[in-house]
């Protein structure tokens, strides 16, 4: 330690290095930083789409920066902005999408919100419960890229480019149908309801169904589609029919098609071309009606149970049906008569209108009518059914009917009628009431009921003096019973003694017996007394046998 | 002023590494060796400052993704959602939770931040020989140096998050790009601090 203290440390020598001229490494760092980050930001820039906006009622469920848009559910773009509108009216949704996606942005692409929907046709966007809404691309075809759009409010139920065709369908009334509506073929759905509006006229509507390939071949020129919503009960001959497409047809609605058998088998038809909706099946499959013929018919008496539609026959045929009624005034016979309007398809006459005499006058209904009028056709109104008194039109003719006098002038045409069957059932009916009405019921009932009083009265006395009268009467008849079985029985007394003294009599009579055998032997005996004893027979011998042996 | 002498006046130079006092050869350009543990030996850390700029500059290149890239990917009942540090901060003190949000605000952006400028503040008055407030930079110094370990935070919330959170379908937690940046900024200002040579701040003392 001493040594340590005179001389202070001397510090070690250190191995000399050649110093090496190094190029500074180190800038290298940063300048790697800066090239991942401009390569990232050349990425970016290349890999950003177009932005396009697209505008809607409402942005339920949108978030900007985390809504994304989805092409077959692949995530296309990103929901950047939402806006409202400088009016207010909708809101702007600006939407950056993937370069990937440039080509689905078409002018005339469509954009939908999917949200959770149920409908009576299924649920549908039950991810988006968790998931949250998103926003639904259908690329359009058109060439022009778009960049903005007008969102859908329901998502579209066709998506384009699904194979299938479009048809139009013409129709009175919407009834229960609603887009999404299925199409049935043979009870197979095979499309859609895609939309429909109201014709410009607002006389009808149209519309606009799509048929999934391949089915769209099973549509042809002579097609026939019909509303299948609803039941069908048929009422006839061998029971109750019940005819639905399917539930979801009750509770959503839907249409059905086919082709009628009789149909030549010919080209599908062009996608676009108009069909006509018909109410039902029957009525779809029915042949054309052709133009309608209206006709007026006037009765003399108020007509409950007649409805419009109801329908006219002609020789058991349908022919037509009822389009009004009304009431009229005829000042002379200060009556009510009711007017019937109704409207004839004479095409339904088929075969028969071919073969109808060709008047001369050419084929002028007035005319043709008045011939007809002639031989006796009157319209009548008929009850269809006497439980709810419906009725129909008939047209017949009428071998006694009298002649009327036939307007060809009056526009429409008056076909005269006569009283219907039910008229005569109710005068039936009414005479029976008068019969029945005639009978003394009153004094009937009165003498009916003071019969009754007396007999409650005898019955009254039966039950109060005859009946315990009886009763005892029939105890006693049971003791005396009793003790004449008692008597009777097989230990009695009586029985005894009547055995015992029965039992004498048998002997009485034997002894008697064989008193009158040995008199009737030996009548001597009266006189002589009781012959000997014969010897004795042989044992088991028959005593008279013996006898008579012994005799000669 | 009878300062105590420096060691390049007492012509000696200390190991780095294992502290031991050797003597150093004037006006020999080359470094020498320590005798003992081997370590190459220097007046000062060489090229420290150019080092430590380039550090800098590369980890405040890498705060910009790491800021714009999300760091997080969150899936709660199927939305799923991506996240920058900014955007979680936000989320949070709007959610209430401001306790939270103060400390990701905090070891993501002030942290960094803070060591970008007391770096380059260090950085630049050396260079300048400045002798403004020796001491205080001094400490500033060994502050970066010590909250520099902690600024790893962010990384490691993600990262035991990510590891934790895996429900599947139901809930997710997965890390992002960001991250990555993030931790590339910690780690190059770390190295920056380190190619820092406090003695440096001391040499304009002669001047």
């Amino acid at each position: 330690m001493s040594e340590a203290l005179e001389t202070p440390p001397q510090p070690g020598k250190p191995g000399i290095l050649e110093r090496r001229r190094f190029p500074s490494l180190i800038w290298l760092v940063p300048l790697v930083a800066a090239l991942i980050g401009l390569s990232m930001l050349v990425h970016a820039w290349l890999s950003a789409g177009p932005e396009i906006t697209i505008a809607f009622q409402a942005a339920t469920g949108l978030d900007a920066g985390k809504t994304p848009v989805k092409y077959k559910d692949v995530t296309v773009g990103l929901v950047s902005r939402i806006s409202l509108s400088e009016d207010g009216s909708h809101v702007l949704v600006a939407v950056s999408m993937d370069k990937s996606a440039e080509n689905l942005v078409r002018a005339d692409s469509r954009f939908w919100i999917v949200r959770p929907r149920i409908g009576l046709a299924g649920v549908s966007g039950i991810d988006t419960l968790f998931s949250g809404a998103y926003i639904g691309i259908d690329a359009g075809q058109s060439e022009a890229s778009g960049k903005n759009f007008i969102g859908l409010e329901t998502p579209p139920t066709i998506i384009n480019g699904a194979p299938g065709k479009s048809f139009v369908l013409h129709a009175d009334d919407l009834g229960s149908l609603d887009i999404g509506s299925p199409i049935y073929y043979r009870r197979i759905q095979v499309g859609r309801l895609a939309s429909y509006q109201l014709d410009p006229d607002g006389r009808g509507v149209s519309l606009q169904i799509f048929i999934d390939a391949p089915y769209d071949s099973f549509v042809g020129a002579q097609t026939r589609f019909w509303n299948a919503s609803g039941i069908d009960v048929a009422l006839g001959a061998n029971g109750l029919k019940l005819n639905t497409q399917s539930l979801t047809t009750l509770l959503a609605g839907g249409i059905a098609f086919a082709t009628p058998a009789f149909a030549a088998a010919e080209k599908s038809g062009a996608a676009q071309t108009v069909y006509e909706l018909a109410k039902d099946q029957q009525a779809a499959m029915a042949p054309p009606d052709g133009p309608a013929q209206y006709i007026e018919l006037h009765f003399e008496r108020s007509l409950p149970g007649l409805s419009i539609g109801a329908p006219v026959q002609f020789a058991g045929q349908e022919l037509g049906r009822v389009v009004s009624i009304n009431l009229d005034y005829d000042p002379v016979k200060q009556r009510f008569p009711s007017v019937v309007g109704i409207e004839l398809y004479p095409l339904r006459l088929g075969r028969a209108l071919d073969k109808l005499p060709k008047t001369r006058e050419g084929t002028d209904p007035a005319l043709f009518m008045r011939r007809m009028v002639e031989h006796g056709l009157r319209a009548q109104a008929r009850s269809a059914n006497l439980l709810t008194g419906q009725l129909y039109i008939a047209i017949d003719f009428v071998s006694n009917a009298p002649k009327v006098a036939f307007d060809i002038t009056a526009r429409p045409l008056i076909l005269p009628t006569i009283n219907g069957d039910f008229d005569q059932l109710q005068e039936q009916v009414a005479n029976i009431v008068a019969k029945v009405d005639k009978i003394p019921l009153d004094s009937i009932g009165r003498h009916l009921d003071a019969s009754l009083v007396s007999l409650d009265q005898t019955l009254k006395q039966t039950n109060a003096q005859v009946l315990p009268e009886a009763t005892r009467t029939l105890q006693q008849a049971q003791q005396s019973l009793g003790s004449a079985q008692g008597m009777l029985a097989d230990d009695a007394p009586l029985q005894q003694n009547l055995n015992q003294t029965l039992l004498e009599v048998r002997r009485a009579a034997q002894s008697v017996r064989e008193l009158t055998d040995l008199l009737g032997r030996h009548p001597e005996s009266l006189l002589r007394g009781r012959p000997d004893d014969p010897k004795p027979a042989p044992a088991g011998a028959r005593l008279p046998a013996n006898t008579q042996e012994s005799s000669p | 002023m009878s300062a105590p002498p420096r060691a390049a006046q007492l012509h000696v130079i200390a190991c780095h590494t294992c502290g031991m006092v050797l003597e150093d050869a004037p006006g020999h350009p080359g470094h020498g060796r320590c005798p003992r543990c081997g370590t190459t030996l220097h007046r000062r850390r060489p090229n420290s400052i150019a080092r430590a700029w380039a550090l800098l500059i590369a980890g405040m290149l890498f705060y910009i993704p790491a800021n714009l890239l999300p760091v997080m990917y969150t899936n709660m009942l199927g939305s799923g959602s991506d996240n920058t540090i900014l955007q979680g901060v936000v989320e949070f003190w709007h959610g209430g939770s401001y306790g939270i949000a103060l400390v990701i605000f905090i070891a993501s952006v002030v942290v960094p931040c803070s060591k970008f400028l007391i770096l380059g503040m260090l950085l630049m008055t050396v260079q300048r020989r400045s002798t403004w407030a020796m001491r205080e930079r001094a400490r500033l110094y060994r502050l970066v140096e010590i909250i520099g370990y902690w600024s790893m935070l962010d990384v490691l919330v993600v990262a035991i998050v990510a590891a934790l959170v895996k429900f599947q379908s139901l809930s997710d937690i997965e890390p992002r790009t960001g991250i990555l940046f993030f931790g590339m900024v910690v780690i190059l200002t770390m190295l920056a601090a380190m190619q820092f040579d406090p003695r440096l701040i001391w040499d304009s003392e002669d001047t």
